[in-house]
């Protein structure tokens, strides 16, 4: 207290409290509004938003996937996926796919959220599948210790156990995770996009899902502790350090050192 | 002899209070003449010659850093609940040697720092040890009478090594004890005896409550005593040949010219600790090295993607990646004799580690043999004046690169947007064709730089300036060399084959023959250092450059 009070008349005092303010407001409202989207999500869709996601549907993704989402040989049939699904793929920019590969590449979305809805909605219409999480699950309340051992039992062989991705067979590879929304990584959980498995509510449940996010954001948030993190790719960006970072410097003043002879 | 027995004869006696000290010291154990003898040691000075410097420090280092770990570790595998700082692992069940570690890592004031401290000079010791072979082996100061020395260093590595690999266990997270997971394959893998090693090794089936405190002992105790007796051996042998130099005017293999360690090379080498240090600790304190934290503690189920050893032990793990499971349709696992014999672990395990270390044990008795070469040599061969010798160095170099490759190959998979298996495929390819290639490619770039060395050793530099005779003729003007650059462009050996000789009964044994024709592959290829007589020669052709540089600079007077 006593810091704070002889501070408050230092030149920068009214800027930080503007600041201060600026945040704190901006906090709030961002708060307030991404509750009343979550609950947005969550209510059922209109028979408008599953005539709209039709047509959108029709004119951007029946190419691969079929009128009717039946499927084809470019594609999987979409009966039965859930709204879910299509929030993830779509949202995340991995559908509609740019090109045809091991994996459909993240990029950035190609639709709005009301579009998107609406194509979540259509396909939902076409059979029971997957929705859209509540947020109730998505939140970072849960146990992150908990969803740090869920997530190195179930995740890490892949993911890598610093969330920071890996490689799988032929050009597949699991993505790293820091930055992924909590709605995403849940979705992705109970849909098994491109090549990750499903995590249904058997195999985790929700409350364990919500603790592998937590768990997530946790270390994000956390950052690293020892300082620049290298990639978090573990001994081999630390070898490729020090030998060319630690041992170059190295070099550099052995050079300096014998430089004044012969 | 008489008079030095009366109490009262004059004796020194220093005037300062620091010369009596040492003068008491002095005349209690001689020191001076230790002083003197060890103060005009000559050193030889190259920044190429500091790495085994480095390793040293780095070595310190790791002993300062370690004790000051050591009295917060605790290697035991008792089961326990995490109550320390750091929340995301709140309250999970781990060992007392993964606690503490973290523990040292967020609780203990500086712990964090000394444990990056710790890990990167171990990563940066066995680096200046393996530069520094790497230097030694490229320069041919292997070669009488430090062949005993260079054994002595290779064991030093493979202690290193071994230090490593014994400590990066230690904390007991989900990546050591992947890695501990590995050994215990390559172990299993031996046949027959495999799995009894194995149970002796961890007392009881893998993982047991034994292991980290076994390696314990061996990561605190043994390993660091004998590296300390090796290096002991190694600095005593380095007194005794003396230090090599790099080819020069007024070197050769009787003297040694540089500075001697009072006080210039004392003063570098006590500056170059704290730089060395002073580096490792910068490494440490703005980049982490082994996040613990990020990896949870070891659990035989969980295997993490991207789980690699630390650099030094790569090479085995990449050549376990590149080793398929079958070849064609003929499986490399195989049950005999109702055993089963896992040579596609087994093989690469041993196999290549196996090779590179034999091969490096041996090579100054392979060269010796080859090129029959019994002198003592103090003075360093230029690498491109033994090119065959390059060569080898080269391909067993490129060798050991495509197995520590391999080592990152999930990395290099998701990093350059290409698939696992093609990495595998053209490493698998590499691991057979680099070294060739490698080997050819060294040779003949030793070869060009000889040639080249020989062309301006015989007509001097190039220096661009084209000039036009009298008589119309261009021609571009060499500037010759001092004596000094040219004498390092001469001054060198180029043994010509050894054909075979007979033997003491006049017959040319099979032995015989097969070593005459490796030291014709070992020297067919050779560029001979212009002799007296040709750098005479084309000091006579000179004249017309010389002449025409004479005119040139008599025109620029009368302008």
């Amino acid at each position: 207290m006593k810091a704070l009070s002889q501070k408050r008349r230092h030149p920068l005092a009214a800027i930080a409290l503007l600041l201060m303010g600026l945040l704190v407001t901006g906090g709030l409202y961002a708060v307030a509004t991404t509750v009343n989207q979550a609950k947005a999500d969550t209510t059922t869709y209109s028979a408008s938003d599953v005539e709209e996601g039709g047509k959108l549907f029709a004119a951007n993704c029946a190419t691969c996937h079929g009128m009717g989402a039946s499927g084809s040989q470019s594609g999987p049939s979409l009966v039965g996926v859930g709204a879910a699904a299509v929030d993830f793929q779509v949202a995340t920019g991995r559908m509609p796919m740019e090109m045809n590969g091991p994996q459909a590449q993240q990029k950035p979305a190609q639709f709005n959220e009301e579009q998107t809805k609406q194509m979540a909605a259509y396909v939902a219409s076409l059979g029971p599948g997957p929705a859209i999480p509540e947020a109730g699950v998505l939140g970072e309340k849960g146990d992150a210790a908990k969803g740090g051992e869920l997530f190195r039992t179930n995740c890490a062989m892949c993911h890598n156990a610093a969330a920071a991705g890996g490689a799988l067979t032929r050009g597949k590879f699991a993505p790293a995770l820091a930055g992924v929304s909590g709605q995403h990584i849940y979705e992705a959980m109970v849909t098994g996009p491109q090549n990750m498995p499903v995590f249904n509510d058997a195999n985790i449940s929700p409350e364990g899902k919500r603790d592998i996010i937590t768990f997530l954001k946790q270390i994000e948030a956390n950052g690293s502790p020892g300082g620049a993190d290298l990639g978090a790719l573990g001994p081999v960006s630390e070898g490729l350090f020090v030998w060319i970072a630690g041992l170059g410097v190295i070099i550099a003043f052995t050079i300096w050192l014998t430089s004044r002879t012969s | 002899m008489s008079s030095s027995l009366t109490p009262d004869a004059p004796v020194f006696a220093a005037k300062t209070t620091g010369g009596r000290i040492t003068d008491f010291v002095d005349q209690r154990v001689g020191g001076s003449g230790i002083l003197r003898e060890f103060g005009r040691k000559v050193f030889p000075d190259h920044w190429s010659f500091m790495f085994g410097e480095v390793a040293l420090y780095s070595f310190v280092i790791l002993l300062l850093s370690g004790t000051f770990l050591t009295f917060f570790f605790d290697p035991s595998m008792a089961e326990t609940h995490y109550a320390g700082s750091y929340t995301p692992l709140t309250n999970v069940e781990m060992s007392v040697a993964y606690s503490s570690s973290l523990d040292i890592s967020f609780d203990v004031r500086g712990g964090m720092f000394m444990r990056q401290v710790h890990h990167w000079s171990a990563l940066l010791f066995v680096a200046s040890v393996s530069v520094h072979m790497l230097r030694v082996f490229f320069t041919g100061a292997f070669r009488k009478p430090r062949e005993l020395n260079w054994v002595v260093g290779s064991v030093l590595l493979i202690l290193s090594m071994a230090a490593g690999f014994t400590g990066y266990s230690l904390p007991d997270d989900l990546l050591s004890g992947n890695g501990l997971r590995i050994i215990d394959g390559v172990i299993k893998s031996i046949p027959v005896v495999g799995t009894y090693i194995s149970f002796f090794l961890f007392g009881g089936e893998f993982p047991g409550t034994m292991i980290i405190s076994r390696l314990y002992t061996l990561h605190i105790l043994l390993v660091p005593a004998l590296i300390l007796l090796m290096i002991v051996m190694h600095l005593f042998m380095v007194v005794v040949h003396k230090h090599t130099q790099y080819p020069g005017p007024g070197r050769n293999d009787g003297n040694v010219v540089g500075y001697p360690l009072g006080p210039v090379y004392a003063a570098k080498a006590g500056g170059f600790f704290f730089i060395v240090f002073g580096v490792v600790a910068i490494m440490a304190a703005f980049f982490t090295i082994n996040p613990i934290w990020n990896y949870g503690p070891y659990d035989p189920s969980p295997v993490s993607a991207g789980t690699q050893p630390d650099w030094y032990i790569g090479f085995v793990d990449g050549a376990l990646r590149l080793m398929p499971g079958t070849i064609g349709d003929w499986k490399v696992e195989q049950i005999w004799f109702g055993h089963m014999f896992t040579f596609n672990v087994l093989l690469p395990a041993l196999v290549p580690a196996g090779i590179l270390f034999t091969v490096m044990f041996a090579y100054p008795w392979i060269e010796r043999w080859i090129t029959k070469d019994n002198r003592e040599h103090h003075v360093l061969d230029r690498p491109r004046n033994a090119p065959t010798r390059t060569a080898i160095g080269m391909a067993g170099f490129v060798w050991y690169c495509v197995m520590w490759a391999a080592a990152g190959s999930d990395l290099i998979a998701t990093h350059f947007h290409v698939a696992l298996n093609d990495v595998t495929y053209w490493l698998r390819a590499l691991f057979f064709i680099g070294p060739v290639i490698a080997f050819i490619v060294t040779k003949r770039v030793a070869l060009a730089l000889q040639r080249k060395d020989r062309e301006i050793a015989l007509h001097g530099r190039e220096t661009g300036r084209i000039v036009r005779l009298p008589h119309g003729e261009f021609i571009e003007v060499h500037a010759p060399l001092d004596e000094y650059k040219r004498y390092m462009l001469v001054g060198f050996e180029s043994p010509a084959p050894l054909p075979a000789v007979p033997n003491d009964h006049g017959v040319v044994d099979r032995k015989e023959k097969l070593r005459a024709k490796l030291s014709r592959w070992f020297f067919e290829d050779r560029v001979a250092p212009a002799s007296p007589a040709e750098l005479e020669a084309a000091h006579g052709h000179h004249g017309v450059h010389e002449a025409v540089e004479a005119a040139e600079s008599q025109k620029t007077l009368s302008h």
